[in-house]
């Protein structure tokens, strides 16, 4: 039977809060105090497939490939990334405009390549 | 500057088409410097300057199957067919790309590219160009769009009009790169500024819905070399329907494809979607546009005339003659 002592279930809240955070894709940086939002890639899909930004908030996006390259793109948003294959890279975006973004992988992954987008919902 | 140059490409109907026809009008440039540098290219290439008529054929996706469109290669060989009626053969049919659908497998790739050429081959014109669509060269560089049809880049001069074929789809990205500006720069050099051009590529040289991957990243780079000439036409496919658009003072026309059509774009919200494939009118959205010069300018009035040619299957109809139509090995 798995008993949980009174002064680890603290620890344990906030290693269970941290992997919610990282599940939903979210996590908070430590040493530059902007929020880092985790996003990966894969063909043909981003996961999240939609995230929400706030207007004038810097947010870090971290972006990995688990496979191919793929690309990053959402003009209005002055983002266009490449992840190179089975790699990480991070883009600061300080969103200026609100609305609903398409964003999308524009560099030629296969055959789904056309429908692998996300949407970023600036507020 | 007049912001709308003039077009020696003439071209026009509401047709819904498989492919465009256009007829050159030389002689509308006729006067001057415009009409020596017709001339001086005609020398050039040994040909006589005078009217012709070309097609754009776009985005077959040789070897696509499943939903939107089940049809497969019937519109491609229909429209074939098509351009082998036509009264005036043309000149030339220019492929503005996706000639075939991608795939992983090489051999399957291959045998793709074998149908292509097979299909096109019974098209009764003399020349036949083509530029690579993302299908037929983003997974490898356009390694093997190379081994079967030569260089994506390139330039050729026809009647005394210059044709140069941009590649902005084997750098995987929608860009055309700086080695291919440079080249293009160099390529137009030795013309003069009223020099008749068309520009054939796969994707549209300007933001036309950039979130749909309709753009290419350098476009303004390539419109800033060819703003230096008055008369740019531009021809593009990828979009898989027909537009027009005059992007800094030149004209960028988009063919339909072979497969099946994508809406306006200026009308949808959100991603991009096919349309529906209609089983009672299995060839929507596609047909030719045949337009044929009489070799006669006369100011205010049309020399031109303009046939819309629908791709029809009248004798299929319903559920029952779909399926006919797509058991038939000729229609």
């Amino acid at each position: 039977m798995f008993r949980v002592k009174p002064a680890k279930t603290g620890v344990l809240t906030a290693l269970c809060f941290s992997a919610l955070l990282v599940l939903t894709g979210v996590s908070r940086g430590h040493a530059d105090d902007v929020p880092v939002i985790e996003i990966a890639a894969r063909r043909f899909a981003f996961t999240p497939d939609k995230i929400t930004l706030k207007k004038g908030q810097t947010v870090k996006l971290r972006l990995r490939s688990e496979d191919v390259t793929h690309g990053f793109f959402v003009r209005p948003l002055k983002i266009d990334e490449e992840i190179p294959a089975g790699q990480t890279v991070e883009v600061t975006v300080t969103p200026q405009t609100a609305g609903t973004f398409l964003t999308i992988c524009d560099h030629f992954c296969g055959a789904n390549h056309g429908n692998m987008y996300m949407t970023i919902v600036v507020e | 500057m007049n912001p709308y140059r003039r077009s020696f490409l003439k071209f026009a109907g509401a047709s819904l088409g498989v492919g465009v026809l256009y007829s050159a009008y030389p002689s509308a440039l006729s006067q001057g410097e415009a009409g020596s540098m017709f001339a001086e290219l005609g020398r050039a290439s040994g040909e006589r300057v005078a009217p012709f008529s070309f097609v754009q054929l776009s985005d077959a996706h040789v070897g696509f199957s499943g939903p939107p469109d089940p049809l497969g290669t019937k519109a491609f060989e229909r429209a074939v067919d098509m351009i082998n009626a036509l009264p005036q053969r043309p000149d030339l049919v220019l492929f503005t790309g996706d000639l075939t659908h991608d795939t992983e497998d090489r051999d399957v790739h291959v045998q793709r590219m074998k149908q292509f050429q097979e299909i096109s081959k019974r098209i009764n014109v003399p020349v036949i160009r083509h530029v690579p669509g993302e299908h037929d060269a983003g997974l490898d560089g356009g390694a093997l769009y190379r081994e079967f049809f030569g260089e994506s880049h390139y330039s050729f001069d026809h009647r005394g009009v210059h044709f140069v074929a941009l590649d902005n789809v084997s750098r995987t990205k929608p860009e055309v790169g700086a080695e291919q500006l440079a080249w293009l720069k160099k390529d137009l050099a030795r013309f003069s500024k009223t020099a008749p051009i068309v520009v054939f590529t796969h994707r549209p040289l300007f933001d036309l819905r950039p979130d749909w991957e309709w753009f290419t990243s350098d476009g303004d780079d390539v419109m800033n070399v060819l703003s230096a000439y008055d008369n740019v036409t531009v021809l593009y496919g990828h979009i898989h329907r027909d537009d027009e658009h005059v992007v800094s003072g030149a004209h960028h026309y988009a063919a339909r494809s072979l497969i099946f059509a994508f809406p306006d774009p200026t009308g949808v919200a959100g991603p991009r979607k096919p349309l529906p494939f209609d089983k009672d009118r299995p060839f929507k959205n596609l047909g030719i546009r045949a337009v044929s010069f009489n070799g006669k300018p006369q100011p205010g009035s049309s020399s031109l005339s303009i046939e819309d040619i629908e791709l029809t299957a009248r004798e299929f109809r319903g559920i029952n003659g779909t399926q006919q139509f797509l058991r038939s090995p000729n229609v």
